[in-house]
């Protein structure tokens, strides 16, 4: 099932807080060979991670982490306007309508389903908060995912190639690519409405004028 | 139907606006504008300095400093170290001491109904614009539908004039637009359609979208057209 958790609610939630940080260790470091920072309990973190962000993770059964990623507003830092300006044609992107998406990470060997449900979380995101557009940071597997589960982002620029190609990108909220997602996770829409209400509460509403 | 020109005009004034007090004659005009009972600023920077400016019962406001509400407050709790916007009745408001800071909130005038934009400025600081009335759910959640987006921006904008006004503050080139937003600016300015401007820029019209997002949230705009008078007029761009 999709968490939405903002980062002081993660005590909550401390195993499935750890294995997702070990998970991206496992991801970012070992995999794709980034130059990322592994503490000693084999947890990868980054200042970003001390911003209070939103994530989004996919629980499994066990309690354990399925994929994850990382929301911050445009507003505030992010890791866009820090250190890929480059990739956006120097444009720092800025807007409360727009929230910058990191850190996409998978468990090794994670089922489709997993970033598919991610993914509609994610619109789920836009729907819920009046979030017009993601601004993403991404590596070159995952753009091979994205494209899989037919939730490809427009490709502003990226630097690198094969393994180490990192991109920046942009995904819009439509009805399409949603409903697209929906049959890709094999989840209903109404399924993760109720994971969306139960993180952020239940929103009145609006009846029609006959009834 | 609200009246976008009456909007422009009081983004217009904000834009103006050289002291913290007319901070206080725009919350009213806002709540004018809203047509709602109440409009609220309220920023808490990084060293826990205060402000406040809003339509609030003064005597409710001295209430709540003096029982120290901060720490009752569900809208607090839920704003605080979170970025999306709320209503009200998405908080929980079941434990008891919430249900009396409620009652006595509601008895001070405030409303029923509720919705609060969290903003996180630099270096810690952070605000809550919210506007409440009382209502029944469905003309809230109907005026939440129609006014999030304008409640949004402006709380942001807001929030940009308040840090304006901090005394030591580094002076920030936040304001200044990116080569790329000044030509899509300027193409805009010059009458081009998004199409041909996105052509033009060879950027899909998606990009472009967001570059004239971005622009026109540096420029404290209300609208794409709004935008590019107040890039011409800030001498941003030359046509």
């Amino acid at each position: 099932m999709i968490r939405f958790l903002y980062a002081n609610e993660l005590g909550n939630h401390s195993k499935l807080a750890h294995d997702m940080f070990v998970d991206r260790a496992k991801q970012f470091k070992e995999r794709l060979g980034w130059d990322v920072h592994v503490d000693r309990a084999g947890e990868e973190r980054d200042q970003y991670d001390m911003l209070d962000p939103l994530y989004v993770i996919w629980e499994e059964q066990d309690g354990g982490h399925g994929g994850s990623m990382r929301f911050l507003p445009t507003t505030g830092r992010t890791m866009t306007n820090e250190h890929f300006l480059h990739l956006t044609d120097g444009v720092r992107v800025e807007s409360p309508f727009i929230w910058e998406c990191t850190r996409f990470c998978l468990t090794e060997g994670a089922r489709p389903q997993i970033a598919a449900a991610l993914m509609l979380a994610g619109s789920e995101l836009m729907r819920g908060h009046g979030v017009e557009h993601f601004l993403g940071v991404f590596d070159a597997p995952m753009e091979r995912v994205y494209r899989h589960i037919g939730a490809s982002p427009e490709v502003l620029g990226s630097t690198g190639a094969g393994r180490t190609k990192t991109s920046v990108g942009l995904w819009a909220y439509t009805p399409e690519a949603k409903a697209k997602l929906v049959a890709k996770a094999g989840l209903s829409e109404a399924v993760m409405r109720q994971w969306y209400e139960r993180a952020f509460g239940q929103r009145p509403t609006v009846k029609s004028a006959v009834a | 139907m609200k009246d976008g020109l009456a909007f422009i005009a009081i983004l217009e004034a904000l834009e103006q606006a050289s002291e913290l007090t007319e901070l206080q004659v725009l919350s009213e005009r806002l709540r004018d504008y809203f047509k709602v009972d109440h409009l609220v600023y309220h920023w808490v920077s990084g060293a826990g300095e205060q402000y406040g400016c809003g339509t609030y019962d003064p005597v409710w406001v001295q209430r709540y400093i003096e029982k120290e509400y901060l720490r009752v407050d569900p809208v607090v709790a839920g704003c605080y170290q979170r970025f999306h916007p709320v209503d009200w009745k998405m908080l929980n408001w079941s434990t008891k001491p919430a249900q009396a800071f409620q009652a006595e909130a509601i008895a001070h005038g405030v409303g029923n109904q509720g919705f609060s934009v969290p903003i996180r400025g630099p270096s810690g600081q952070f605000a809550l614009f919210t506007v409440s009335h009382n209502c029944d759910d469905d003309t809230w959640a109907e005026f939440i539908e129609t006014s999030r987006r304008e409640l949004i921006l402006v709380g942001h904008y807001f929030n940009q004039k308040a840090l304006e006004f901090e005394p030591d503050r580094a002076p920030e080139a936040a304001r200044a637009l990116s080569p790329r937003e000044v030509d899509a600016m300027t193409f805009l300015a010059m009458g081009y359609s998004r199409a041909q401007v996105a052509n033009t820029l060879s950027i899909s019209e998606h990009t472009l979208r967001v570059y004239i997002e971005s622009a026109r949230f540096k420029l404290g705009a209300a609208n794409t057209t709004h935008a590019v008078a107040r890039a011409l007029q800030h001498g941003l761009i030359i046509v």
